[in-house]
C-alpha cells in the first residue's frame, strides 16, 4: 500500500555526501530545527536523496549521517519485503513522533556502525507530523511495520543516538558477519 | 585499534562485585588495550574472556596475580594473528531445545561441521530438565539448506530434543 504525500517541489539533483561513521562526534549530536522552506534545506534534502540513493541497501539517511546538524532525514522503504504501508521516497523536515505504539522487537543495522547489528524494540504503528522539504505545510504520516521502524531509527539519529544507544540487553549487540 | 600482539585473558571462579574494574584497572595501568570481550555468569560463576592488545602478558599476569586468591583463577595466553574468515556464507540461528541427556550439543554441531559451516556464537543453558541451545552459524554459500535441516533434524530426533533453523534476519537502515 502506497500513501501519497503531497508533491514534493521538485529538488534539484543533489550531491553525493561521504557517510560518516561512529565515533564522529555528529552522530552523537542533537540537530537543530530548521526552515523547511530555506534554500538551504531544500538542497540539503537533494544531497540527503542523491547520497541514500548511490548506497547499496540504503533505505534511510539523517542529516547528519553526512555531517549537517539539521532536523531532516530522507526514506524509502519501497522496495524492502517488510514494509506494508509505505509513503515512498520522501524527505521529512523537523519531525516530531506524536504517536509510537506495540513495540516489537527486531535486528537492526545502520551505514554509520557498518561492524555491529543489534536488536532493539520499536513502535510498529507511528504517526509522525513535520514539513516537507520547501513547503511551509505540516503534513502527518500514519504509517506501520517496517517504515514505522525505519522512522524511528532516523529521528533517533537527529537526537544524537544510534541503534547501539537502545539495544535491548548485553547480549543484543552482535558483530556483524561480513560474508554476505 | 589493534596495536601489536593479541591476548587472551580467561577469568573465572566466584562472582564478587569489583572483579572487572580490579580486572580493566590493572589493565589499563600497564598500557593494556581491551579489544573484544564477553562476560557472563555460568550457573552463577563468573566467566570473562577478554582480549587486549599493547603492554606486555608476563607483567599483566604478575600483576593480576593479586587477585587470584578472592577464589578466581585468572590465564593470560598469547594469541596467534586470528585466521580471516574469506568465505562467501550466509549467516543462519539454531535454536535447540529439550530434555536434557549427554551429546545433544556435540550431535547438533556435528551436523553443522560436516555442511562446512562455522558456529560464530553459541549459549547453551540448563534449567531444570530444559535444556537450550541457541547457535549463529555461517554456512557456506552453496549450502543446500534443505540437506542440513533434513540431517538437523535426524541428528536431534536421535537425542530427543527438536531443533530449528532459520536465516538471521537484519533490518539495514
Ligand atoms: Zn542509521
Amino acid at each position: 500500500m502506497t500513501d501519497l504525500l503531497p508533491d514534493l517541489p521538485k529538488l534539484h539533483v543533489g550531491r553525493q555526501r561521504d557517510v560518516l561513521r561512529a565515533p564522529h562526534a555528529a552522530l552523537a549530536t542533537t540537530c537543530i530545527e530548521v526552515d523547511p522552506h530555506s534554500d538551504d534545506t531544500v538542497a540539503l534534502a537533494a544531497d540527503l536523496l542523491a547520497t541514500m540513493d548511490v548506497s547499496p541497501g540504503c533505505v534511510g539517511l539523517a542529516a547528519n549521517q553526512i555531517g549537517v546538524s539539521a532536523r531532516v532525514f530522507c526514506l524509502d522503504v519501497s522496495a524492502h519485503p517488510k514494509a506494508r504501508t509505505c509513503h515512498g521516497r520522501f524527505v521529512l523536515v523537523n519531525p516530531v513522533i506524536e504517536v509510537a505504539t506495540r513495540k516489537e522487537r527486531a535486528r537492526e543495522g545502520c551505514m554509520s556502525v557498518p561492524d555491529f547489528t543489534g536488536d532493539v524494540r520499536r513502535a510498529s504503528r507511528l504517526e509522525i507530523r513535520g514539513y516537507l522539504p520547501g513547503t511551509a505545510e505540516p503534513v502527518l504520516i500514519k504509517t506501520d511495520a517496517f517504515e514505522a521502524r525505519a522512522i524511528q531509527h532516523e529521528v533517533d539519529h537527529l537526537d544524537g543516538l544510534l541503534f547501539v544507544d537502545r539495544v535491548v540487553d548485553a547480549r543484543a549487540l552482535h558483530p556483524r558477519q561480513t560474508y554476505l | 585499534m589493534s596495536n601489536g600482539d593479541s591476548y587472551a585473558i580467561t577469568v573465572v571462579g566466584h562472582d564478587r562485585p569489583g572483579i572487572i574494574a580490579d580486572v580493566t584497572g590493572a589493565i589499563a595501568d600497564l598500557g593494556g588495550n581491551l579489544e573484544d570481550s564477553s562476560m557472563t555468569l555460568l550457573r552463577g560463576h563468573f566467566a570473562w574472556t577478554l582480549v587486549v592488545t599493547g603492554s606486555d602478558p608476563v607483567e599483566i599476569e604478575h600483576r593480576l596475580e593479586s587477585l587470584r586468591h578472592n577464589g578466581l583463577r585468572i590465564s593470560v595466553i598469547a594469541l596467534p594473528e586470528a585466521p580471516s574468515h574469506g568465505d562467501a556464507g550466509a549467516v543462519y540461528v539454531m535454536s535447540v531445545h529439550g530434555g536434557d541427556r549427554p551429546g545433544i550439543v556435540s550431535a547438533l554441531t556435528k551436523v553443522i561441521a560436516e555442511a562446512g559451516g562455522n558456529i560464530v556464537d553459541l549459549t547453551t543453558r540448563l534449567s531444570g530438565d530444559l535444556y537450550v541451545l541457541v547457535a549463529e552459524v555461517v554456512l557456506p554459500a552453496d549450502t543446500d539448506i534443505a540437506v542440513v535441516e533434513r540431517n538437523l533434524s535426524e541428528a536431534a530426533t536421535a537425542v530427543g530434543v527438536g531443533v530449528t533453523l532459520r536465516p538471521e534476519d537484519i533490518d539495514l537502515l
